[in-house]
């Protein structure tokens, strides 16, 4: 069976740097129209979830605003 | 659901001062990885520079010193000599370590004190609003470079100041990285963890320089300050282990 990702940030953390929308491989993340409760622009996952658990999200976010599980 | 990429119990979940797309924030969590998984937690000292990660200890959750403006590594020096068994690194800016500090960083390389170093690259002064720094590039415009960068009778040429420290007997690692895209985010955690596991097996003195956007100062998005990184400052400041 083919394994299920789920990528969770937190919305106050992020800084929209933008940095895991530009390197996530399989478009996963987008930028809503809202703001966070800091009035900064702030990423997240959309609908269609094709994430393939690369982790370069994680990697990049320099405000450990981004955890990634496993479904089981 | 199972976890498969968390955050460091080493880094405390408050969110940091640094702005977007900073190289701080990142490699703040890589240091927390590593000392998470070399179990480092009760045994460890920091110490923080002046620059912008003079708040390093709000964001770490072990005990950091401070230190003045470059002198990390004296402070450091002092506190493993009286706490040899303790593990002691610094975090440090380029302004910090290769200017001001120029004096005791090279010193206490030369004298092989069994510390590691952690250098933070960003080709300015960040936190002072973008001087110019002994690593930024030529033709780079800062605010006391408004005109770029010059060469011969002016500026010099960017300091390659990792290279210099691991031309010295007391130096048992020097290695270069950058935080520009997530494939070296993994090589820089590398390098750390080996710079890390020198000074637990007592070979003297380690570093890690890591070369790492700063968008605000460069003017650039944090996309493309990470690909300036890669570009242009990878070309001068060449990635990979410089000594082993
Ligand atoms: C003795 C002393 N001189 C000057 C300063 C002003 N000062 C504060 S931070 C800084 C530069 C820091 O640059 P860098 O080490 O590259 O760190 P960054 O902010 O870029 O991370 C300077 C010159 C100071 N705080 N103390
Ligand atoms: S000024 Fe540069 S180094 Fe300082 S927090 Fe902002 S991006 Fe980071």
């Amino acid at each position: 069976m083919k394994k299920k990702f789920q990528v969770k940030i937190e919305k106050n953390k992020c800084k929209g740097c933008g940095l895991c929308i530009a390197y996530c491989p399989v478009k996963h993340l987008v930028f809503p129209k809202d703001l966070n409760k800091k009035g900064r622009k702030y990423a997240q996952v959309n609908k269609e979830n094709k994430c393939i658990g690369c982790g370069a999200c994680f990697l990049i976010c320099p405000d450990a605003a981004v955890k990634i599980y496993e479904e089981k | 659901m199972k976890i498969i990429y968390d955050l460091p119990k080493s880094l405390k979940k408050v969110p940091a001062h640094y702005c977007p797309g900073c190289g701080h924030g990142i490699v703040h969590r890589l240091v927390a990885q590593v000392v998470d998984e070399l179990n480092l937690g009760k045994k460890i000292i920091g110490v923080a520079p002046v620059g912008c990660a003079v708040l390093a200890y709000d964001y770490w959750n072990f005990d950091v010193s401070e230190a003045a403006h470059g002198r990390a590594l004296a402070v450091a020096t002092g506190i493993k000599r009286c706490l040899p068994d303790n593990f002691v690194f610094t975090y440090q800016g380029d302004g910090d370590l290769a200017s001001i500090g120029l004096a005791e960083t090279i010193h206490t390389a030369n004298r092989g004190e069994n510390i590691t170093c952690v250098f933070i690259n960003n080709a300015c002064y960040g936190m002072t609003g973008g001087q110019m720094a002994p690593t930024t590039l030529l033709g780079q415009k800062t605010a006391t470079t408004p005109k770029g960068r010059e060469s011969e009778k002016k500026e010099g040429w960017p300091l390659q100041i990792s290279d210099i420290i691991a031309g010295l007997k007391g130096v048992s690692f020097v290695a270069r990285s950058s935080v520009s895209n997530p494939a070296r985010v993994k090589q820089t955690y590398g390098y750390i963890k080996q710079a890390f596991g020198k000074q637990i097996d007592k070979k003297g003195f380690s570093l890690v320089e890591v070369l790492s956007p700063c968008p605000t100062i460069w003017q650039k998005t944090p996309y493309k300050a990470g690909r300036w990184v890669e570009e242009k400052m990878s070309k001068v400041f060449p990635l990979g282990i410089i000594k082993k």
